[in-house]
């Protein structure tokens, strides 16, 4: 298909949403007086389903995203980019030259340098460096590329992370997840096409971060959750068994039919449809979350019975569930799900650097590792692009906000130099892009920006982050604003 | 160089130029030679002196480089940056970034710096072949030497082009014009001059209306559109029994002064002012915003005139005397967001807010995309940069400020109880000795503030103040002998609860203010208060308001004063304009587009898409009006009603275009399959506010006290947990459950998932027109969320209570209830089968039958009966029909 009759049909699908009746109606109108409402009706209501799968605009690399979304600002200094200059610096201000214009969240240009404390070692034929926080995530180091020259121009969480999913640092903009299901559909037919997953705090971005913003709310992400329904009101009210729901779905359908018969709007056909849709999903969510079908070898390689770090702990937070989601991507991804985002959050260690991020580390590596090698063993890497980062970095000079014993230091926000690495659907592993300055300041090489992801991203499932548009408020808007370049040295 | 100066760019000059076109073409590829040798020295260095030179001529020198290089987008078509280097005036008039012609100084001329590539980065022309060097040290001269520009015939004839006034050549900038009442044919089909209209373009296109839809889908559509709930059983009796000629009339009239005519309005107009009870963002809670919407309601019941709705909203704070009401009413501005993350540029988000003020004025009243010339000139509508700010400049000088705010009966018992409350107050504080930190908690603060060397933990605390208590830097800057007694209060209460970030968590424990902070809460709960309202009133001494280049408040640009688009009519006063006169210009008789756009989006609610099918759009770039003299006339109609909603509102439903069948046509659907002919009604689903008031009002559980505070229904475990700081809302008890969707609390990071999945808008920003989507989440929605379930059990008790015969009678009763009509054959059948289905796997699983239908509720009736009919009731609350206006 070429982007003309990619185009073609969206106006089509378009104008069949939105008009009660419309262009669909007419053909419908006939197909139902020569051969009833049977058959016929599936299709065209495939037409008017939002979610239908469409060709992408030119050959794919990807099929699938999971998107690892480590909201809060993970340490690059201490994690990903050594930087052993620092040491030589530790305790000093940053001379005048390369303060002038500097401006952060929280602290003064002038606060001190504190070189990172984590060991670092090389791993994998291509001899990529990662900290010791991080042994099993380094293991992968040959299917990873590392990109060490990102940044962005928000310094603050909200913005922030809304940049990072939603492209615009203000609230109301369509997600990543929102516009690849819009230019693609979904593969699965009882599953959402776009699934968030969360764990650890709540975000500054809240449902900003998956919100279908202008786009339809068929595009909006949908969460699931770790206590109760997975699936807002996804179980039967109490008393109700299947059975009682299913009799209660099939008077809907035939009473909506009739009326269907009488008042021939297209929308009440399309009304029958969601209620079949929402009755699959009742059980085919509840068969996804069913970890028990999975061999003890898997889960332990997530490690999703590992016992909670005692950290972790003592701030409530589940300590395995960031290792549940991982496994439950994969699931997702092998039922059909576009895009998954999985949130862990909070990497926002302004104090206690060392301890918390020993913490989130101690969550998030392992199950990680464990998400690239099984869909690597399982052949599902080739199509699943797999993107691990936050929304900035932080600071190579020292935070002192707590009082308090112990070692309370930590970093502040660094949106001018960031760490993060993608994996799978057709991007090159085992190299590392970009470089900062001997300091971790500023970058030295190969500036990537977050409208220049968004543009990589899109371009490895095959859509054209300039042609991938949506008409609102007068104006054709884009994942990319007006800005974005595909990085072609991330691509294979 | 002979290319770039014979380029398409260049325009041939004029017979009265003193140099050809080929002449020109020599000379130019001649000069850098020429002047190679005379200035060899000079040039290399770009500075040739001014006095030893031979004077510039500018129209055989400097005019061909201009042109050739520069008027592409600095000319007559198009002026990148507020620029235009081809006319004398605008060009020593600068542009956007301030003057870039500074005779006699070329060295600080912008002209320059840009050309030769001084400033990093910045090199003119973008694209296109750069100014030699031999161009550059020529226009260095020529500014050296005094810029001179003599006004010639040239010059004169761009200035004519440039000066003229921009011609208002769409169609929306054009006053509307009262149309004559077109001729029909059909004229006993129409009911008032809005029929003629629809009639005349039906005709002109071979096809006639429809039929007027059955009497009992006209009230359900008259109560769902004027009132926001479906008719009651006994209204539609009422209604079918009434055979006076006026019946229809006099419905509208009744439900026209239903209070609960406000509440239905009142959403429509909160979409627009982006209303929430919290801040967005990281998104605490604004615990006063309702008392803004509890206005708006009452505006709208009290019909007041929709220019002093607007005013008072606009610039209630400037009107004179004004009183609390109005000063509330301007609380519409305080519906932006607000940006309390620690950490943050302040300024930064205040600027943005300005943005959304001077947006949600375009989008709301001009019906124009005034935010796309924020970073730029708009690419398509006449608003230019200097314009976009210029509209900004009137809210670049307000403080936001909350007001006591009253309703009726608060007052007395307030202030009958204060002196008690002090006392209580004071004995509470007199029992924590850690208050005596206090004072010196505010003089390290104030220190922090004045200098910059002391510890980070004091200066992110005197931030915090900033960040996190809205006048509290100010407060702590008086003189404590100067403060309120509500000052004091406001101060020590932060005190109490902030004293945490400059101590570590053990020592604030220890010093007892924790329970300090949660007993003051406890003791003021016992109190009465008084509401209290978010305003704005005019800063005493406003900043100057600049262009920011880009859209980037960090870049300021050229000064600007307040002022609206010249392609618009003028202001009254042009000397120094307030809100106030923005206000009374919008709603000037002589604003083409405030009733245009007005009237537009009245007319989307009631038939689903406006007369403008692009309601927040009336530009270059949005629709055209399905049927533009209908929509002057009604615009007129609204201005000459004196702007009366109510009466516009009587005039639509009653016209015979209204009141037909919206039952789609076979023979329309090739010529109109989006109905924007009006040949029938239009079938709307409902907005997510009324599915869930029509849910409780069919059951019965509606609570229908109109106005107050915000409610909290009844969330799902975990829900809170997916966006921040959900925690200080408390769920709602008792009757407050059952209160209309209106009133749900609005938190902009975690929408009630029910109107989110309806497609309420986030309140991020004005909302024109909302989405009607069809998914599968609001299928899961409606089947099992435990609100509409409970709604299920108690619309089967109201059908057992309410209709004792027997079991097809009460199927009636519920489709009067639900439907406002009576079932068909089929319908019956179909829902007779299935409730005997129903009794049947109830008496096989006799367990789920308490968990369906508590049994204590039940009187008399067999338990699986009446449990059946809980199945039922779901059925009918989750029919298309009863979430759909026909």
């Amino acid at each position: 298909m070429n982007l003309q009759e990619f185009k073609q049909i969206q106006t089509r699908r378009h104008f069949l949403e939105r008009c009660a009746g419309g262009l669909g109606m007419a053909a419908l109108w006939n197909l139902l007086a020569q051969e009833g409402l049977a058959g016929r009706l599936q299709t065209e209501l495939a037409q008017v389903n939002p979610l239908h799968p469409r060709a992408p605009h030119f050959p794919a690399t990807a099929k699938n995203v999971i998107f690892l979304f480590m909201a809060g600002a993970p340490s690059q200094v201490d994690l990903f980019d050594p930087k052993p200059e620092l040491k030589k610096w530790e305790g000093l201000p940053l001379p005048p030259s390369m303060t002038k214009d500097l401006k952060l969240a929280f602290i003064k240009p002038t606060a001190e340098i504190w070189a990172s404390q984590r060991e670092f070692r090389r791993y994998g034929e291509c001899g990529m460096e990662f900290s010791d926080l991080l042994p099993h995530t380094a293991k992968c180091a040959d299917d990873i590329c590392m990109i060490r020259s990102m940044y962005t121009d928000q310094f603050n969480h909200h913005p922030g992370q809304l940049m990072f999913s939603c492209g615009a640092p203000l609230a109301g903009r369509p997600a990543m997840g929102s516009w690849i299901t819009y230019g693609l559909g979904s593969e699965s037919q009882n599953l959402p096409g776009f699934v968030v997953l969360s764990s650890g705090d709540p975000t500054h971005s809240g449902s900003k971060a998956w919100s279908n913003g202008f786009l339809p709310s068929s595009y909006q992400g949908v969460p699931f959750r770790s206590g109760g329904d997975p699936v807002l009101y996804l179980s039967n009210p109490e008393g109700i068994s299947e059975n009682s729901q299913r009799a209660r779905l099939d008077v809907l359908r035939d009473l909506n039919q009739e009326r269907f018969a009488d008042a021939g709007d297209i929308e009440i056909a399309s009304r029958i449809a969601s209620y079949e849709l929402a009755f699959r999903m009742q059980s085919a969510a509840p068969e996804l979350l069913d970890l028990s079908q999975e061999p003890q070898e898997i889960q332990n390689l997530y490690g999703v019975n590992n016992q909670p770090d005692s950290y972790a702990t003592a701030r409530k937070t589940n300590s395995n569930q960031f290792a549940i989601n991982c496994l439950l991507a994969r699931r997702m991804v092998e039922r059909g799900v576009r895009f998954v985002q999985v949130t862990h959050s909070s990497w926002d260690d302004h104090t206690e650097l060392n301890k918390r991020l020993k913490s989130n580390c101690e969550m998030t590596d392992q199950p990680t590792a464990a998400l690239l090698k099984d869909l690597k063993q399982r052949g599902l890497l080739e199509d699943t692009l797999v993107i691990w980062g936050g929304e900035f970095g932080r600071t190579p000079m020292v935070e002192r906000s707590k009082v308090g014993a112990g070692d309370t230091r930590g970093r502040d926000h660094h949106p001018f130099a960031f760490t993060l690495w993608m994996a799978g659907g057709g991007i090159r592993g085992g190299q590392i892009v970009g470089q900062t300055d001997e300091l971790g300041l500023n970058i030295q090489k190969d500036k990537i920006h977050v409208h220049d992801l968004h543009a990589t991203i899109l371009h490895c499932l095959g859509l054209d982050h300039e042609q991938l548009t949506y008409r609102y408020q007068g104006r054709d808007f884009r994942l990319t604003d007006v800005a974005g370049k595909v990085v072609h040295q991330l691509l294979v | 160089m002979l290319t770039s100066s014979t380029g398409p760019e260049s325009r041939p000059p004029t017979q009265l130029t003193p140099v050809s076109p080929r002449k020109l073409g020599i000379l130019l590829a001649s000069l850098p030679l020429l002047f190679s040798i005379v200035f060899a020295q000079d040039l290399t260095q770009g500075t040739p002196s001014s006095q030893t030179s031979p004077r510039v001529d500018f129209e055989t020198s400097v005019r061909p480089i201009l042109s050739g290089k520069c008027h592409r987008c600095h000319g007559s078509e198009l002026q990148l940056g507020g620029l235009r280097l081809d006319q004398r005036k605008a060009a020593l008039s600068g542009g956007y970034s301030g003057l870039v012609i500074l005779p006699g100084e070329s060295a600080q001329s912008k002209l320059i710096q840009l050309v030769s590539g001084e400033i990093k980065g910045k090199l003119m022309p973008l694209d296109g072949p750069r100014l030699t060097p031999a161009e550059v040290a020529l226009l260095r001269l020529w500014i050296d030497q005094g810029a001179d520009w003599p006004e010639t015939a040239l010059s004169a004839e761009a200035a004519s082009t440039e000066e003229a006034p921009r011609r208002q050549t769409h169609w929306s900038l054009r006053p509307p014009e009262r149309p004559e009442l077109p001729h029909v044919m059909l004229r006993s089909w129409v009911r008032n001059p809005i029929d003629t209209f629809v009639l005349e373009r039906l005709e002109s296109e071979g096809t006639t209306p429809s039929p007027e839809a059955a009497r009992s889908t006209l009230i359900r559509r008259l109560y769902l559109d004027l009132i926001g709930l479906p008719p009651p059983p006994e209204a539609l009796e009422a209604f079918l029994a009434d055979h006076r000629p006026d019946a229809y009339e006099r419905l509208v009239t009744h439900l026209l002064s239903s209070s609960h005519y406000g509440e239905k309005w009142a959403r429509h107009w909160l979409d627009l002012a982006r209303y929430a009870d919290s801040d967005g963002y990281n998104d605490g809670p604004r615990p006063h915003a309702w008392r803004y919407r509890h206005w708006v309601i009452q505006a709208l019941n009290g019909n007041l005139p929709f220019d002093q709705f607007t005013i008072q909203q606009m610039a209630g704070d400037l009107l004179p005397d004004a009183t609390v009401e109005q000063r509330v009413a301007t609380g519409f501005h305080r519906n932006t967001l607000t940006q309390r993350e620690t950490g943050t540029d302040r300024e930064e988000f205040r600027v943005k807010q300005i943005v959304d003020r001077a947006n949600t004025v375009g989008a709301v009243w001009l019906g124009l995309t005034v935010g796309c010339a924020q970073c730029h000139d708009h690419k398509y509508d006449p608003i230019t940069q200097k314009e976009y700010y210029r509209l900004y400049a009137f809210f670049n000088g307000d403080k936001e400020v909350n007001i006591e705010a009253p309703l009726p009966g608060e007052m007395g018992p307030y202030l009958q109880q204060s002196p008690e409350y002090q006392r209580r107050r004071r004995e509470l504080l007199d029992q924590y000795p850690a208050l005596a930190l206090q004072p010196q908690w505010e003089a390290r603060l104030l220190e922090a503030a004045s200098t910059s060397e002391v510890d980070l933990i004091w200066t992110l605390a005197w931030r915090k103040v900033g960040w996190l208590f809205d006048g509290g830097q100010e407060i702590l800057r008086l003189d404590p002998s100067q403060r309120t007694q509500k000052q004091k209060d406001q101060l020590s209460d932060y005190f109490v609860g902030a004293y945490n970030h400059v101590v570590d968590k053990g020592k604030y424990e220890e010093l007892g203010l924790a329970k300090l902070k949660e007993e003051l809460v406890k003791m003021r709960a016992e109190f009465p208060s008084l509401s209290e309202a978010q305003t704005l009133i005019p800063h005493s001494h406003p900043p100057t308001t600049h262009l920011h280049l880009r859209g980037d408040f960090r870049n300021p640009g050229i000064e600007v004063r307040p002022g609206t688009p010249a392609v618009l009519h003028p202001l009254l006063s042009q000397t120094a304009p307030t809100r106030l006169e923005l206000a009374q210009w919008l709603v000037s008789k002589k604003n083409p587009l405030t009733a245009r756009v007005t009237v537009n989006r009245m007319w989307q609610e009631f038939f689903g898409t406006g007369l403008v099918g692009t309601a927040g759009d009336f530009g270059v770039r949005g629709e055209r009006p399905s049927h533009p003299k209908l929509l002057d006339w009604l615009a007129t109609e609204f201005m000459s009603s004196g702007w009366n909603l109510k009466q516009m509102h009587r005039l639509i439903v009653e016209s015979a275009t209204y009141r037909q069948a919206s039952k789609l046509r076979l023979d329309l659907q090739e010529l109109d399959p989006a109905n924007r002919l009006l040949a029938r009604q239009t079938r709307l689903r409902l907005s997510a506010e009324l599915i869930r008031d029509s849910v409780l009002a069919a059951s019965n559980l509606l609570y229908p006290v109109v106005g107050g505070k915000s409610i909290l229904p009844p969330l799902p475990k975990g829900l809170a947990d997916l966006g921040h700081r959900f925690q200080g809302w408390e769920k709602s008890q008792g009757k407050d459950r059952y209160r209309r969707g209106l009133y749900v609390l609005a938190k902009r990071t975690a929408p009630y998932p029910q109107l989110m999945v309806f497609d309420a808008p986030d309140a991020q920003e004005s909302c024109t027109r909302r989405e009607r989507s069809t998914t599968a989440l609001q299928a899961l929605n409606l089947l099992n969320d435990p609100v509409f379930f409970e709604a299920a059990q108690a619309l089967a008790i109201r059908l057992l209570q309410e209709e004792s015969g027997d079991v097809q009678k009460r199927l009636e009763y519920g489709f009067q209830v639900c439907l406002a009509r009576e079932p068909n054959s089929t319908e019956t059948d179909r829902l007779l089968r299935y409730y005997e289905q129903q009794r049947e796997i109830l008496r096989q699983e006799p367990a789920s039958i308490a968990k369906v239908l508590p049994l204590e509720l039940i009187d008399k009736t067999d338990p699986a009966s009446a449990a059946a009919w809980v199945g039922v009731s779901s059925v009918l609350l989750n029919l298309e029909e009863f979430i759909t206006r026909e």
